[in-house]
């Protein structure tokens, strides 16, 4: 073989455990619970192997199904303007702090490091009968009697806020950290106030991050059970709960198929429009 | 005066994402009988109350072993798909780039119900085989980014010289790429071990029956109510799970300084 066959095909071999990996474990599994949203779970228990509609006709026409949807889809949007709201400001102030940045820095990638599971139950120590908030009320009688806060859907958006808000801090504060500084000075000597050269100039620039940040806090907010059934009651399920749901207690395969491709379909398209638009390269930075 | 609103409202973010988990670790050192205030007093007795639970210490060594082996396999997987993406010019490296990375844009649910189901159909019940097949898969990316970000920093020189010097290619990778390599691979292992050992999501889905790893231990506690063991078993966790990366860091700059002085 000539060298540069040889050269040419170094790198397939360097990627092909990789990329069978990626494909048996990902693609083909992906192919097949297409395949199997089309089987039907008899009431026995067994499969029936076929092409059968009615998963599908269930999820996308029971409204039970539509409504969680719906709702998840919600705190997804309310979820990820909080931390578009809470974050912005801090990743302003980490980019244009002289002093401190690296300790700053150092802080805000720790939570990623910290158990998502330990985060989310924290918050029942704060917020439980017998927890922080209610213990210092009691001390100081403001309160005479424990209020019940937890296990609601407010509950539920500030774990996920909780959990979320570094991806946002941290994609925003790397998209202003390219961005000059002095462009905003430039702006400031023109005549323009503080402000308005934040609005006019920074901010826009600071777009693309924001979006990065913003796509992550939807998808994962969206994508999640865990924290509806740690923080939640039992009326606060998200369309991954059901997912849950069908999978692992009822055991009906094929409809958790359907609506595991549902969640897919819908976080899965949003992905592909800012694929589209914005590139996955701004994504990327604020990941790597 | 707008800058010290700035700074204000950065602190109290900071205070928001930390706030919670330093009362989980002093609540840990908690004497009174229940997980909660008011505080009696400071003592080890949850730490050594752990130790002694057999289903804890049980969970903790699943999860070491599963992260360990987690991190040796995909870091393999992700050091070689890194290095042909990096060192060669690959027809379609964006295309490839994208699948790579695809595991971790697929809701984790959805690459857990997948996984489930198709190795389910292939007689692949639920087993740490399956728990260990997600994990790598799940990891994956993550290490691909990590190690492309170092890889681009290692100049070729060297190995050229190797192979110009009559050094087999294999030779050449074990005795000059992977030393210089070694950043690299401890911090992806660190990375996929860091993320294996706190994964949940997708592990509900592929553990088995009677199999508990470390944060499917605690939600399982959780389903009773809040014990201060939980707040220990956290405590022990965060001192792993940022401890280790803070020590890796540390032994990384070492090895920096030591290679440029």
């Amino acid at each position: 073989m000539s060298v540069e066959a040889r050269e040419a095909r170094q790198p397939w071999i360097l990627l092909s455990p990789a990329l069978t990996a990626v494909a048996l474990l990902l693609f083909v599994p992906l192919l097949f619970i297409v395949v199997y949203s089309f089987w039907l779970r008899t009431a026995t228990g067994a499969d029936q192997v076929g092409f059968f509609l009615d998963n599908w006709r269930e999820a996308l026409s029971d409204a039970f199904y539509r409504d969680i949807l719906l709702y998840t889809l919600k705190i997804g949007v309310i979820t990820t303007v909080v931390c578009a709201l809470m974050g912005y400001p801090a990743a302003y102030f980490i980019a244009r702090s002289k002093g401190n940045k690296a300790i700053l820095l150092l802080l805000l990638m720790l939570p990623f490091w910290i158990s998502y599971i330990i985060r989310t139950m924290s918050w029942i120590n704060i917020l439980g009968v017998s927890g922080a908030l209610n213990s210092t009320l009691l001390a100081i009688g403001l309160i005479d009697e424990p209020i019940q806060m937890l296990y609601n859907q407010a509950t539920v958006v500030l774990g996920l806020v909780h959990f979320l808000l570094p991806f946002m801090v941290l994609n925003v504060y790397v998209s202003l950290e390219g961005i000059d500084a002095s462009l905003e000075d430039a702006a400031c000597s023109l005549g323009a106030t503080r402000w308005n050269s934040f609005v006019e100039v920074t901010l826009p620039l600071s777009l693309p991050g924001l979006a990065a940040g913003g796509l992550l806090c939807f998808v994962l907010g969206c994508g999640t059970y865990i924290t509806p059934l740690v923080l939640g009651g039992p009326t606060d399920a998200m369309f991954a709960n059901l997912v849950y749901e069908a999978i692992i207690t009822q055991l009906d395969w094929p409809l958790g198929s359907a609506l595991s491709l549902m969640l897919l379909a819908v976080l899965g398209a949003l992905v592909l429009i800012y694929n589209k638009y914005l590139g996955m390269a701004q994504l990327m930075k604020g990941l790597g | 005066m707008g800058w010290s609103l700035i700074r204000l409202w950065t602190i109290l973010v900071y205070l928001f994402m930390f706030l919670p988990v330093a009362v989980v670790v002093l609540l840990s050192f908690n004497a009174s009988q229940f997980g909660s205030f008011p505080m009696t007093g400071l003592s080890f007795r949850w730490f050594i109350e752990l130790a002694n639970n057999d289903a804890i210490l049980r969970a903790f060594q699943t999860s070491l072993i599963l992260g360990a082996l987690t991190a040796v396999i995909s870091t393999t997987l992700g050091v070689l798909a890194s290095l042909a993406l990096v060192r060669y010019t690959v027809p379609g490296s964006n295309l490839i780039s994208t699948c790579l990375i695809a595991p971790i844009l697929v809701p984790e649910v959805v690459l857990a119900v997948a996984l489930l189901l198709f190795l389910n159909f292939l007689s692949i019940n639920k087993s740490f085989f399956l728990l260990l097949m997600g994990h790598v898969i799940f990891t994956l990316p993550f290490v691909i980014l990590v190690v492309q970000a170092r890889l681009v920093g290692i100049r070729r020189d060297m190995e050229e010289a190797a192979l110009s010097l009559g050094a087999s290619p294999i030779q050449t990778f074990f005795q000059i790429t992977l030393p210089l390599l070694a950043p690299a691979v401890f911090a992806g292992m660190l990375f996929a071990f860091t993320i294996s050992f706190d994964d949940i999501t997708g592990t509900l889905f592929w553990k088995p029956g009677g199999v508990e790893t470390v944060p499917t231990q605690i939600f399982a506690m959780l389903r009773n109510s809040i014990s201060p063991e939980i707040n220990a078993l956290g405590s022990v966790m965060i001192a792993l799970t940022v401890g280790l990366p803070l020590l890796g860091a540390a032994i990384a700059r070492r090895m920096a300084i030591k290679r440029g002085g």
